[in-house]
């Protein structure tokens, strides 16, 4: 079993969607997560809200709010433990972040504490 | 005098009260010894009662008789005298008599100390039920057998070795401190759960005991609000649980002692006290800021409360099953989301999401599955009931697969 980090990515984390999106969206987003729970393979995560969100650049240079030049921005994201990559992609198909053309799901695996990676 | 029935209300009342306050008297090295002497205090009673009629106050007479025998144990017995005396001395004054304290306060405070002491993390959870129906229920072997579908030798060997393990670990018999109620709670919390659940989900055909196993739970959950340090929003939110659940009682069997399944239900049969207590409880478990397993599964069983089906009902369940699980997988929660998923979002995306549970050794995986095909294909339905049925172990859950069967199969002809 390895774990991998399914993160969400937002094209444009500056738009604004209404509280009846937002609602159908949390649906969503908690159906896909519990689907993967009742495979008790879902390990944890959070979602990462936009608003008071700050970008430290080089020379400690910082943006508040990462909508200025960098766009894309980071949704949350979960972890999972699964028997392969396939499967973990298998997984990100179902975000419902995807409906959205633009934005994405990245898999990445979590390094095993145990210096083998 | 209806004296057969009088003797077992007060046995089960008053045996486990004398039991608690002796043993918080002589400690928990001494366990066997109260409840000896609580089990002889009965036996009196049984001995003179039926001659000299029952006395006018049958409680205070089990106390008196309690206190004296406990008294003239002190005195008598050699091994007891050389262990115990000097700690009661300790305690007592001299030339006078050791006093056993038999008022309600002390009553209330020794139960819950006990509850502390026998839900200790280092006694397996299956002996701190054991121990909690012995000495806190007042249940005898014999019942306690037939409640967990054992016999009496393995039951008293059960309880010989928790007696033994308390003792060994010298758990004291007293609350935690404050600081340490939280974590100290959490055993006792599932030890609750877990005799609720003995008596529900019971293989027993004594529906009484069945019950009595649940009203037990219910009762020393209360015990827990009732006293302030753990009147917690956990504790509240599983008080609330065992009240939805209980409100059903009268509903799930009828009167062959078949099980009734939640659809086919009579609600004017739910206990709508119960019903208000629970919802009364989930409200004062709304106050803290986590919510345990015990808040989720309390506000499903209130759902499923309001018997008519409602999109909302339904997508409120799913919900909280799906949080149900993040929190904390089991087989049993995955397969009830899969079944409110299906009301949500129709049988076939729950078909689809529940062959990926594989739980191919659990004989509702396929309960589920033939529920969900009945109306799409058939012949699935009844494949998968027929695996059920060569899966399921007690003759409730066969009875009820093989309904399942033929009605289906009669549906086919």
């Amino acid at each position: 079993m390895n774990e991998y980090a399914l993160i969400m990515r937002h094209e444009d984390g500056s738009k604004i969607a209404s509280p009846e999106q937002m609602q159908a969206w949390m649906k969503q987003t908690m159906d896909w997560i519990g689907t993967i729970a009742a495979q008790n393979k879902f390990v944890g995560g959070t979602g990462l809200p936009f608003d008071g969100a700050s970008v430290v650049g080089h020379n400690g240079v910082v943006t508040n709010g990462p909508f200025g030049d960098i766009k894309e921005t980071i949704g949350g994201f979960i972890t999972v433990r699964v028997e392969s990559l396939e499967e973990a992609i298998e997984f990100a198909k179902g975000c419902p972040v995807l409906q959205a053309e633009g934005n994405s799901v990245e898999v990445r695996r979590i390094a095993k504490n145990d210096g083998t990676h | 005098m209806q004296q057969p029935e009088i003797i077992p209300h007060l046995f089960r009342t008053e045996f486990r009260k004398i039991t608690a306050v002796l043993c918080k008297r002589f400690g928990m090295e001494n366990v066997n010894i109260a409840e000896d002497i609580a089990s002889e205090t009965f036996l009196s009673a049984l001995e003179i009662w039926p001659y000299k009629g029952l006395p006018e106050n049958p409680t205070a007479w089990l106390y008196t008789v309690a206190k004296n025998k406990a008294k003239n144990m002190l005195a008598r017995n050699e091994v007891f005298h050389r262990k115990i005396t000097p700690f009661v001395q300790a305690e007592t004054p001299e030339g006078q008599e050791p006093d056993i304290d038999l008022s309600p306060e002390n009553i209330a405070d020794s139960q819950l100390q006990m509850l502390f002491a026998i839900c200790h993390p280092s006694i397996p959870a299956e002996a701190q039920i054991g121990l909690a129906l012995r000495i806190l229920c007042g249940f005898g072997i014999d019942e306690i057998a037939t409640a967990f579908l054992s016999n009496k030798e393995t039951i008293n060997k059960r309880l010989y070795r928790a007696r033994e393990k308390l003792r060994a670990e010298k758990v004291a018999i007293e609350f935690p401190p404050e600081s340490e109620i939280a974590g100290r709670l959490q055993p006792v919390l599932t030890t609750m759960y877990l005799l609720f659940n003995e008596g529900y989900y019971s293989e027993s055909s004594d529906e009484v005991l069945r019950n009595d196993l649940c009203l037990e739970a219910m009762r020393l959950t209360d015990m827990l609000i009732a006293y302030p340090p753990t009147n917690l929003p956990d504790v509240n939110a599983l008080l609330a649980l065992m009240c939805f659940h209980a409100s059903r009682f009268k509903a799930r069997r009828n009167n062959n002692g078949e099980m009734v399944l939640y659809h086919n239900q009579d609600e004017s049969l739910w206990n709508q006290e119960l019903i208000s207590k629970g919802a009364w409880h989930l409200s004062k478990a709304s106050t803290g800021d986590r919510l345990s397993k015990y808040h989720f599964e309390a506000s499903i069983a209130y759902w499923h409360t309001i018997k008519e089906d409602t999109a909302e009902k339904w997508e409120n369940i799913l919900q909280l099953f799906n949080q149900l699980l993040m929190l904390e997988y089991s087989p049993i929660a995955a397969l009830n989301r899969t079944c409110a998923l299906s009301k949500v979002r129709g049988n076939e995306t729950a078909i689809m999401e529940a062959e990926k549970l594989q739980l191919t050794n659990n004989q509702y995986y396929f309960t589920l599955l033939g529920e969900l095909y009945k109306s799409i294909d058939p012949q699935k339905a009844l494949e998968n009931l027929q695996q059920a049925l060569a899966l399921a172990k007690t003759q409730a859950d066969k009875q009820v697969i093989q309904t399942g069967i033929n009605n289906l199969t009669r549906a086919k002809d």
